[in-house]
């Protein structure tokens, strides 16, 4: 409570949040629980959800375009599959981040504990949602003999690990922002529509003409992206780990400004939600 | 050793003009003024310097008006936002009761709540689990643990949020002006409590109007005025003091009111009835002014102690009822009246020179007259005031029925009407102790 230099407290502030992970787990589980409580499936929309997204696109692109995509991505529902997984996680964590801290002004503005607690929390939530995915996707890519690489394999909690960093540095800046613009909402969803079309999730980043490929380049989640398909989806060894680990740098210094912007909006939040 | 140091402390809030309100990013963006319009064009200070310290295991109340900055006071010292200017600094574990049952989420359970809660509330997970039972014991909510918390009345759930912030068992405990969450028997368990806390060495810091409380509980006050601090030290006397300020106000809001209806020369309504129009019972009547004018009241006065003019009195002081009288003509059947009546309309005292055995009353010219009530023992609260003249069969001259205003203020919550001169004996085995303020 007594002024410190800045560096030493948001030291101090990463150290409190340390203090309150059991929070944070149970935050999660509560969010999970809260979503569906009351509907009949529960728990199990879960993996219903996920499952009726990849009907939805195995129907347009078997019936309505059978000819819109490269023949040697078959099938390509499930090629989609691998990229739209992560992509719900990234768009939902971070659009719900940008409502959490006024849905929570309640307790911002009356319960002292560290803020950042809420926007990790949603970040968390939509990651477990997005391993209940897996198994679907699991089930499918079994049903299909896509022919796995098992040292592929081991990258696949590398990536989840940058997607990780990468959404919550946004989620944290995201968040802290809308306090103070509201409008960071509504830019956000297309900005988010925006950058869904301008990664190859629903196209190969292949398909793309090269001078376009060099802009696509410029998106971190392309490269998020491609790797889960290299991984999970393409035969042959795994070539795109430089990039992956390049946008794992710059994901570590995403989450660096993402947090230093939010400690230094910390002390409004409470006046400004 | 102090708990809590409060040094200098001033917090301004930014207050934003209508232009600013809506200033959006877009237009921050476009105008290149993205941090200009974070910059507040307008402030407001909430605080304006205050320092204080909370000896540890002191129990600190803190008064005032509405706006004072009470509240933002205890923020600051919660941690919930910092000082624009000067130093906080608080020593062990804070806990602050401000709004009960934040953050508790509708959709699960009381149960479940009771955990997010206290770790929120900075417990461990096994902290929680070894306070369980008793928290849910002191909310009284045994059967309704497992039910969602929108199931909950608004009772049971501030109730639960009370439970799980008291049984934080913090070093300083801050409290804003919670007691009013249950029925009596909670507000006892909850009185009780803090008396636990203060027992066992423990910091309270309350906030609250309830001036009883504060001399009741507290070692210390300060009392916040304007976001100034206007007096520290003893409850009994901070709380006085406070509220001969507050009678102050009061006096200025009954001196306008009176000065507005300062009765005027040929007012409407039922003034100038014939005396056969009058109310049958005059206890019965509304407010008003009624009579044939032979004889005209002018003025009415109220004086405290020292002859001031007054509106407000503490119980147990003199009062004086000042009349100025005009007789319009020679009258020679004049009796002067006057009532006391209580918020409710039950007359609490009516007397008048007839029944009190004047002989004969007669008038001529001006004249005044003062009715002085050398002690006014009456308990706390708003009370009329009717003056009268008027002839021996109750025909009026000028009659002021309800028409004036004086506060009374005794600083306890007695009940009834009338507070008789009084003092208590114990002998034996009674201890009671801090009576007589």
């Amino acid at each position: 409570m007594i002024r410190r230099p800045a560096g030493l407290r948001l030291l101090a502030h990463l150290h409190q949040l340390f203090r309150y992970r059991a929070l944070i787990q149970s935050l999660v589980a509560r969010e999970l629980e809260a979503r569906y409580r009351g509907s009949v499936l529960g728990f199990l929309w879960s993996f219903v959800n996920p499952l009726l997204l990849l009907l939805v696109y195995t129907f347009v692109f078997t019936v309505v375009l059978p000819a819109a995509h490269p023949p040697d991505l078959q099938p390509f529902a499930l090629f989609m599959f691998c990229g739209i997984l992560p992509w719900t996680w990234f768009s939902s964590s971070l659009l719900e981040a940008s409502n959490v801290l006024i849905a929570g002004g309640n307790l911002i503005r009356k319960v002292l504990f560290p803020a950042e607690v809420l926007p990790i929390v949603t970040v968390l939530a939509g990651l477990v949602h997005f391993c209940f995915g897996l198994p679907i996707l699991a089930a499918f890519l079994i049903y299909y003999r896509v022919p796995l690489v098992a040292a592929d394999l081991l990258w696949f909690p590398v990536i989840l690990l940058i997607q990780l960093v990468f959404t919550l540095g946004l989620a944290l800046l995201v968040s802290a922002l809308t306090v103070h613009f509201r409008d960071v909402r509504d830019l956000l969803a297309n900005l988010l529509t925006l950058w869904f079309f301008a990664t190859p999730i629903i196209y190969a980043l292949s398909q793309v003409p090269g001078s376009v490929r060099r802009l696509l380049n410029l998106n971190p989640f392309t490269h998020l992206a491609v790797a889960y398909q290299e991984v999970l989806f393409r035969a042959g060894p795994f070539t795109q780990w430089p990039w992956l680990l390049a946008v794992g740098l710059g994901s570590l210094f995403v989450l660096a400004c993402g947090y230093f912007v939010f400690d230094r909006l910390r002390d409004t939040l409470a006046e400004e939600v | 050793m102090n708990a809590i140091e409060v040094r200098g402390v001033r917090k301004t809030y930014r207050r934003y003009s209508r232009r600013r309100r809506f200033a959006t990013l877009k237009s921050a963006l476009l105008s290149g003024r993205v941090l200009s319009d974070l910059r507040p064009d307008e402030t407001f200070d909430a605080l304006k310097g205050v320092s204080f310290d909370v000896v540890a295991g002191r129990t600190f109340g803190i008064v005032g008006r509405n706006g004072s900055g009470k509240s933002t006071m205890l923020k600051l010292i919660a941690g919930i936002g910092r000082p624009t200017e000067g130093t906080v600094a608080v020593k062990g574990r804070v806990s602050a009761l401000i709004e009960l049952g934040a953050g508790f989420h509708p959709e699960i359970s009381g149960r479940e709540n009771v955990y997010i809660n206290g770790m929120m509330l900075g417990l461990t997970k096994r902290e929680v689990a070894a306070r369980f039972d008793e928290i849910v014991a002191f909310a009284e909510l045994e059967d309704f643990i497992d039910a969602p918390v929108k199931t909950y009345s608004s009772g049971m759930y501030m109730r639960l949020g009370f439970a799980v912030a008291i049984h934080v068992d913090p070093d300083v405990l801050l409290v804003d002006e919670v007691l009013a969450v249950g029925d009596e028997a909670f507000t006892h368990k909850c009185l009780d409590k803090f008396a636990e806390f203060k027992r066992r060495g423990r910091t309270v810091l309350l906030v609250t109007h309830s001036l009883d409380l504060v001399t009741r509980f507290c070692d210390e006050a300060l009392w916040l005025d304007g976001g100034v601090a206007r007096l520290q030290g003893d409850p009994k006397r901070v709380v006085d003091a406070y509220l001969l300020d507050v009678a102050g106000v009061e006096n200025q809001t009954l001196d306008e009111e009176a000065a507005e209806r300062s009765l005027p020369a040929s007012p409407a309504g039922p003034d100038g009835a014939a005396p056969h129009d009058l109310p049958s019972d005059m206890s019965t009547a509304v407010e008003g002014r009624w009579g044939s004018r032979e004889v005209e009241i002018s003025a009415v006065a109220f004086a405290g102690p020292n002859g001031q003019p007054a509106h407000v009195f503490h119980s147990g002081d003199p009062m004086d009822i000042r009349l100025q009288v005009r007789a319009r003509e020679p009258v020679s059947d004049l009796v002067f009246g006057v009532g006391i009546f209580n918020a409710d309309g039950v007359c609490c005292y009516g007397t008048n020179t007839d029944v009190e055995g004047a002989a004969s009353g007669a008038m001529n010219g001006d004249g005044q007259v003062t009715f002085t009530i050398d002690r006014l023992d009456l308990v706390e609260g708003s009370y009329k005031i009717d003056v009268a003249a008027h002839r021996k069969n109750g025909a009026p001259y000028d009659y002021h029925r309800l028409l004036h205003t004086i506060r009374v203020v005794s600083g306890i919550r007695e009940a009834g009407i009338f507070r008789p001169p009084h003092r208590w004996n114990f002998s034996g085995g009674i201890r009671i102790t801090g009576l007589g303020r």
